[in-house]
C-alpha cells in the first residue's frame, strides 16, 4: 500500500542499479536524515545527544567497519577494539604534532594509519581460516593494547598513560576539548558517519564488494572464478580497519574526550562483535539496528528501575545488564539469526502486500 | 650488534650462569601451561562433540569455582560443597542444551559462536548477582589439597615447587587419563566419538545428539570446575581470572580444535615458552610480553601448520 514500486519503471542501466531504486526508499532516507540533522538537534537533550546519539553514531561506525570483513567477507575478527585504538592514539600523536592542521584532516589521516596496521594484521588471513583466524587476529587486540600501555611516545609520556583532546576548532566553532559543544559535536560525528556510509554502501554495492561476497561464500570457487585473493582479503581488513581507526579517533576526540589503553580492551571488540551479529551479518542498515540496541539496552537496562520507582543498587543493575544482555543476545539469535536487518526487510515485505497477507 | 646481543646471546648466558632459576621458569610454565591445557581441554570436548566453539568455558570455570567456595562460605562441608557444585554444572549442560543449542542447531558456527558469548554474559551476571564480585578464597584445606611449597636444593641454588601446583599436575594427569579411558572404554565415551566423527551418521545408528550434547557440556563442566580450582587455589577466585582463561585460545589453535592430544602439548608449549620469553627477553621491551607472546607463539605455528599441531588435515573442495 505505502510501499509498492509498482509502476517505477526504470529507462536506463544506470537507474536500475542505483543504491536505493525504489522512490519510498529514497524518500525514507531523505526523512532519516532530515530527522536525524535537524529534528534530533531541535528535540534532543544535552544527555540525548551527548550519550545516547554521539556514541551510536560513532558505535555504528566501527560496526559497519567490522561488518566489512565479518558480514562481507567472511572474516571473523576480534581486534576491532585494538584498530579503533590504533585510530585514536595515532590522531592524537597527529594533532599533538601538528597542532595547525585541520582536525578533520587528521581524523581521517589516523584512519589510514589504523589501515596500515590492519593490512599488517591481516596478512595471515590467506593461510588461516574460520576460527583459527579469529583466535589470531586477537594477537593484534593484545599486543596493540600493550602497545598502547607500554610505548610511551605514543601518550607522549603523560604520567596517567591517557591521552587527552586539546581544543580543536573548524570554522572558529571548537569541535573537540573541553569547550566544544555537544551539538557542534553531534554534527561533526553525524557528517563524517554519513559521508562513510555513503562510501560504504558504494563500495559493497560495486565490483569490490562483489568480490568479497564471493571470497565469503567460498574462497576457492571465488579463485578459481579470477578473484586474487590476497588482495580482496587485505583490502577487507584495510577498508574495516579504515572505518575502525576512524571510529575510534572520533570516539576519543568527539564522544569522550579523553581515554585510556583499557577503552579498546577486547571487550570493546566483542561488543562491536554483538552489534553486527545482532543487527545482521552483510547488512549495513544492520550495524546501525545492532549498534543501537546493544548501546541503548543497557542505558534502558539501567535507568528503567528508577523510572519504576524501584530502588536496587548501582552493582546490582551491573550485574542485571550483564544478565540482561546476554539473555536478549541468545533471544535474537534463536528467534532471527539473520539478525535485525531481516525483520527490517520481512517488515518491508509486509508493507509491499499490506493489506492483504499475501 | 649489542641489540642482537641481547636478544640471541645474552639471555641464554644468563640460563647457564643460573641454572635453578631456568628450572624454576620452566617448572612455572610447566603448570600454568598444565592449567591453559585443561581449559583448552573443556574446549575441544564440546567442539568434538557439537562443533560449538564455546567462548564460555572460560566464565564456567571461574562460575563453577565460585560456586564451589559460594557453598563453603554459606557454611556447607567442602566435599558436599564439591557435589553441589558438580550438580549445578550438570544443571548448567541440561539449560544450555534445551534453552541455547536445542533452538539453534544447523545454524552457522559463527551463530552458536556468539550464543556462547551471550552465555558468557549471562553467566557473568548471574555469578555477581548470587556471590557478589569481590574476589573470594578458595577452601584449599577443606578440600583436601596440600599446601606449602617443597624447597629442592639442586644445580647450587634454590627451586621452590608449591605443592597446590604438583597436585594441580597430578590431577590434570589422572583427569586426561581418566577422560581417554572414558572416550576409549565405555559405551557413552564411544557414543561421543561416533558423534564427533560425523553427526548424521551418529544420529542414523540411534545415538541422541541432544543427550549427547548435554554429557559433553557436564563433562566440560568438570573440567572446568577441576581447573576453577586449581586456578582459585593459586590466585583468589573472581572474574578476573577469566582473562586467563583466554589465554587457552593460543593453545588451542596451536594444537588444534579437534585433538586432544594437541590441547595438552600446545598447553604445555605455550605455558613454558611465554614464561622463559616473559623472564628472559621480556626486560628487552619493558615487560608485560605475557599478555600477547602465546599469540604469536601460535601465529608462528600457524603459518606453518593451519590446522594446528594435531588438527585434522583440511581438505578443501569445491
Amino acid at each position: 500500500m505505502f510501499y509498492r514500486e509498482v509502476g517505477q519503471f526504470k529507462t536506463s542501466y544506470a537507474a536500475d542499479q542505483a543504491i536505493f531504486p525504489i522512490r519510498q526508499d529514497r524518500i525514507g532516507l531523505a526523512l532519516i536524515l532530515a530527522v536525524a540533522f535537524i529534528g534530533i538537534p531541535l528535540v534532543g537533550g544535552e544527555f540525548m545527544i551527548a550519550s545516547v546519539m554521539i556514541p551510536f553514531l560513532i558505535l555504528a561506525l566501527a560496526a559497519i567497519g567490522l561488518n566489512i570483513l565479518i558480514g562481507y567477507t567472511g572474516l571473523i575478527s576480534l581486534g576491532t577494539g585494538a584498530f579503533m585504538g590504533v585510530g585514536a592514539y595515532a590522531c592524537y600523536k597527529l594533532t599533538t604534532l601538528f597542532p595547525g592542521v585541520n582536525i578533520i584532516v587528521w581524523i581521517v589521516a589516523s584512519g589510514l594509519v589504523s589501515c596500515a596496521v590492519g593490512v599488517v594484521f591481516g596478512l595471515p588471513s590467506l593461510r588461516i581460516k574460520g576460527f583459527y583466524l579469529a583466535i589470531a587476529t586477537l594477537a593484534a587486540q593484545f599486543f596493540l593494547q600493550w602497545c598502547f600501555v607500554r610505548v610511551g611516545w605514543l601518550y607522549n609520556y603523560n604520567p596517567s598513560g591517557a591521552i587527552e583532546v586539546p581544543v580543536h576548532t573548524l570554522f572558529g566553532i571548537p569541535i573537540t576539548g573541553a569547550t566544544a559543544k555537544p551539538l557542534t559535536r553531534y554534527f561533526v560525528v553525524l557528517g563524517i558517519v554519513v559521508v562513510m556510509t555513503w562510501f560504504a554502501s558504494n563500495l559493497v554495492h560495486g565490483r569490490i564488494g562483489r568480490n568479497w561476497m564471493a571470497v565469503r561464500d567460498m574462497d576457492i570457487a571465488a579463485q578459481l572464478m579470477g578473484i586474487r585473493l590476497l588482495p580482496a582479503k587485505l583490502l577487507a581488513f584495510a577498508v574495516s580497519s579504515f572505518y575502525a581507526g576512524v571510529a575510534g579517533a572520533m570516539m576519543v576526540f568527539l564522544w569522550l574526550g579523553a581515554a585510556e589503553p583499557e577503552a579498546f580492551n577486547i571487550n570493546e571488540s566483542f561488543v562491536l562483535l554483538f552489534m553486527v551479529i545482532i543487527g545482521g551479518l552483510g547488512s549495513l542498515i544492520g550495524s546501525f539496528f545492532g549498534a543501537a540496541l546493544i548501546h541503548i539496552l543497557p542505558i534502558i537496562v539501567r535507568t528503567a528501575p528508577n523510572a519504576l520507582g524501584l530502588k536496587i543498587g548501582s552493582a546490582t543493575a551491573e550485574h542485571l545488564t550483564f544478565l540482561i544482555t546476554g539473555a536478549l543476545i541468545i533471544f535474537f539469535l534463536i528467534v532471527e539469526p539473520h539478525g535485525l536487518a531481516r525483520l527490517w526487510q520481512i517488515a518491508k515485505q509486509k508493507l509491499r502486500v499490506w493489506p492483504f497477507p499475501y | 650488534m649489542n641489540l642482537l646481543y641481547q636478544i640471541f646471546v645474552d639471555p641464554f648466558v644468563q640460563m647457564g650462569a643460573s641454572p635453578d632459576l631456568l628450572v624454576q621458569t620452566l617448572w612455572e610454565g610447566l603448570v600454568g601451561g598444565v592449567l591453559y591445557s585443561l581449559i583448552a581441554l573443556g574446549f575441544v570436548l564440546i567442539f568434538k562433540a557439537s562443533g560449538v566453539f564455546n567462548f564460555a568455558q572460560g566464565i564456567m570455570m571461574v562460575f563453577a569455582a565460585l560456586t564451589l567456595v559460594g557453598f563453603y562460605e554459606k557454611g556447607v562441608p567442602a566435599p558436599l560443597a564439591l557435589l553441589l557444585a558438580i550438580g549445578v554444572m550438570y544443571l548448567l549442560a541440561l539449560g544450555v542444551e534445551r534453552i541455547v543449542l536445542r533452538p539453534l542447531v544447523n545454524q552457522p558456527d559463527i551463530m552458536l559462536f556468539m550464543a556462547t558469548f551471550g552465555l558468557t554474559y549471562i553467566l557473568i551476571g548471574a555469578g555477581e548477582l548470587v556471590f557478589g564480585g569481590d574476589p573470594k578464597e578458595m577452601p584449599v584445606a577443606a578440600l583436601g589439597l596440600p599446601k606449602g611449597a617443597i624447597d629442592l636444593k639442586i644445580l647450587g641454588g634454590l627451586v621452590s615447587l608449591q605443592k597446590i601446583d604438583i597436585a594441580a599436575a597430578v590431577i590434570a594427569s589422572a583427569m586426561v587419563a581418566g577422560l581417554a579411558l572414558f572416550f576409549q572404554k565405555t559405551r557413552i565415551g564411544r557414543a561421543l566419538r561416533a558423534v564427533a566423527d560425523d553427526h548424521q551418521a551418529a544420529l542414523s545408528v540411534g545415538i541422541s545428539l541432544n543427550q549427547i550434547w548435554v554429557i559433553v557440556w557436564f563433562t566440560a563442566g568438570i573440567v572446568a570446575l577441576a581447573t576453577g580450582i586449581m586456578w582459585g587455589a593459586r590466585s583468589d577466585v573472581s572474574f578476573a581470572l577469566q582473562v586467563i582463561s583466554l589465554k587457552a585460545l593460543p593453545v588451542l589453535i596451536l594444537g588444534g580444535f579437534t585433538s586432544v592430544p594437541g590441547a595438552i602439548i600446545g598447553g604445555l608449549i605455550i605455558g613454558i615458552g611465554e614464561k622463559l620469553g616473559e623472564f628472559y627477553w621480556g626486560p628487552l621491551v619493558g615487560g608485560g610480553i605475557e599478555s600477547w607472546l602465546a599469540y604469536v607463539i601460535a601465529l608462528a605455528f600457524l603459518l606453518f601448520k593451519p590446522e594446528g599441531l594435531f588438527g585434522e588435515k583440511i581438505i578443501e573442495r569445491i
